[in-house]
């Protein structure tokens, strides 16, 4: 239900009708059909499932996610370093 | 990779799990509808990472296991006729059905073939334009526009001879029935993030409200799942009850817009009969009647299915997370996924075959200090 693979779209074409793409997922590239995203361009990024893109992918998201934990990685740090310094 | 190996960085996925241990104080039941869920939180060990308070339970979002048996018989029937190519995703190959499986019956000569995408299927029947192709149109919200776009494409390629058997479900109508169930043990909700990507998540502020059960989107990496997890035990502790993103990378509110369009064109709502659990009204989609002739189950008059379920298997149970897979007493001995008496045995993404694999092994318990089994 939910093995989506995120890869790089690295080719856009038309076959009999349909838009597929070249997705690259990290070495291995894989036709993948692109009907559900009129606006993905080459270089864009996309989860992909049992062949078909299902969304584009966001680095200023992904970004953000990875900011909050790493704040929260330092907050853990300044804790463990208070209880050692208060010790 | 990118979008992958960020999202594995133990040292975030560690400071994660440190905040989840030092803001819980008391116990929480939280369910992972997906199957894919299930998988990554037991092959990361997150199970066993989270603090006891925390439990786990792994909700029927594997559509393999939910696929009607009547369907599967029906699957069966259409797959043994001689000028049938079947057609269907790889793990339904093992299901079994009253008397056999899909497997069963390539081995006695019937035409089964496992295709990675619905296209490929479209484009067995260009082929063989002397077979008839039929494709096992299974899954969530998340195969829906890939399955229809197969259809949609044999239309226009104007392909006699080719007929999908859908069994496409859907997860708000499953919510409703677990958390609307007197047995309901539910306090918090990881929602699958890839249905998500397609549906978005404009239809769990009610389901939310109506419960008083918070809703978090979440991803599949550990640091989503942890991150989640995260999310939903700091609403728990603080009373809220909030749908929130933790996959918003590849899931906004209003989701796929287009692949939206495309499912509604050709499906409608149904009911759908759901394995182990039972008929969810209005719970799937089946074909629209302007598709009628590309609807297997028209095409193939396979005539009175009587089934008959493993009287031994609790596959029921463990979809509706009323039960664990080590609770089964024929869990690892009568039933494993070579010789699996249910369908949550079998799926990449059924409870049982990730506990299995995971090594959740009653006969060989492990410890995180005694390391994993591969």
């Amino acid at each position: 239900m939910c093995l989506g693979v995120p890869g790089k779209i690295i080719e856009i074409y038309d076959a009999g009708g349909l838009r597929m793409g070249k997705v690259d997922f990290g070495g291995v590239t894989s036709e993948t059909c692109l009907a559900a995203l009129p606006e993905a361009k080459v270089g864009d990024y996309t989860i992909v499932h049992a062949g078909f893109a299902l969304n584009l992918l966001s680095e200023e998201e992904a970004q953000a996610t990875l900011d909050t934990l790493r704040e929260l990685a330092l907050f853990e740090e300044g804790m463990d370093n208070d209880i050692t310094l208060s010790s | 990779m990118k979008f992958v190996d960020e999202f594995r960085d133990s040292d975030l996925v560690k400071a994660g799990l440190s905040e989840i241990h030092r803001l819980v104080t008391r116990k929480w039941t939280i369910m992972e509808i997906c199957g894919g869920q299930t998988h990554a939180i037991l092959q990361y060990g997150l199970d066993e990472l989270l603090p006891p308070e925390v439990e786990l339970v792994h909700g029927p979002g594997c559509p393999v296991c939910v696929t009607s048996l009547e369907l599967i018989d029906k699957a069966l029937a259409i797959a043994a006729l001689p000028n049938v190519i079947f057609t269907s995703y790889g793990d339904m190959l093992r299901v079994p059905g009253s008397q056999q499986d899909l497997f069963a019956i390539r081995a006695a000569g019937g035409q089964v073939r496992v295709v990675y995408s619905p296209l490929d299927a479209v484009r067995i029947a260009q082929q063989n334009p002397d077979k008839e192709v039929v494709f096992f149109a299974i899954g969530f919200e998340t195969t829906a526009p890939a399955n229809v776009v197969s259809v949609l494409q044999a239309k226009a390629l104007g392909l006699k001879n080719f007929s999908v058997l859908v069994s496409q479900v859907c997860v708000p109508p499953a919510m409703h029935a677990i958390l609307g169930s007197p047995n309901n043990r539910v306090q918090g909700f990881l929602a699958a993030g890839h249905v998500c990507t397609v549906m978005g998540y404009w239809e769990y502020p009610p389901i939310a409200q109506k419960y008083g059960v918070p809703i978090i989107v979440t991803g599949f990496e550990p640091l989503d799942l942890v991150q989640g997890l995260l999310m939903t035990v700091c609403q728990l502790e603080k009373g809220q009850v909030e749908v929130q993103n933790a996959y918003p990378r590849a899931v906004s509110f209003e989701g796929n817009q287009a692949a939206q369009a495309m499912i509604q064109r050709v499906y409608e709502p149904c009911d759908r009969n759901w394995r182990g659990i039972g008929p969810i009204p209005m719970s799937g989609w089946g074909l629209r009647e302007e598709f009628a002739d590309f609807n297997a189950e028209r095409r193939f008059q396979v005539g009175h299915i009587q089934t008959q379920e493993s009287t031994i298997c609790i596959a029921g149970q463990i979809l509706q997370g009323l039960k664990k897979p080590l609770q089964c007493p024929v869990f690892g001995a009568l039933c494993t996924p070579e010789k699996p008496l249910g369908a949550t045995m079998v799926s990449s993404e059924g409870a049982c075959a990730a506990y299995y694999r995971y090594a959740r092994n009653p006969l060989f318990p492990l410890s995180l200090s005694e390391g994993r089994v591969a």
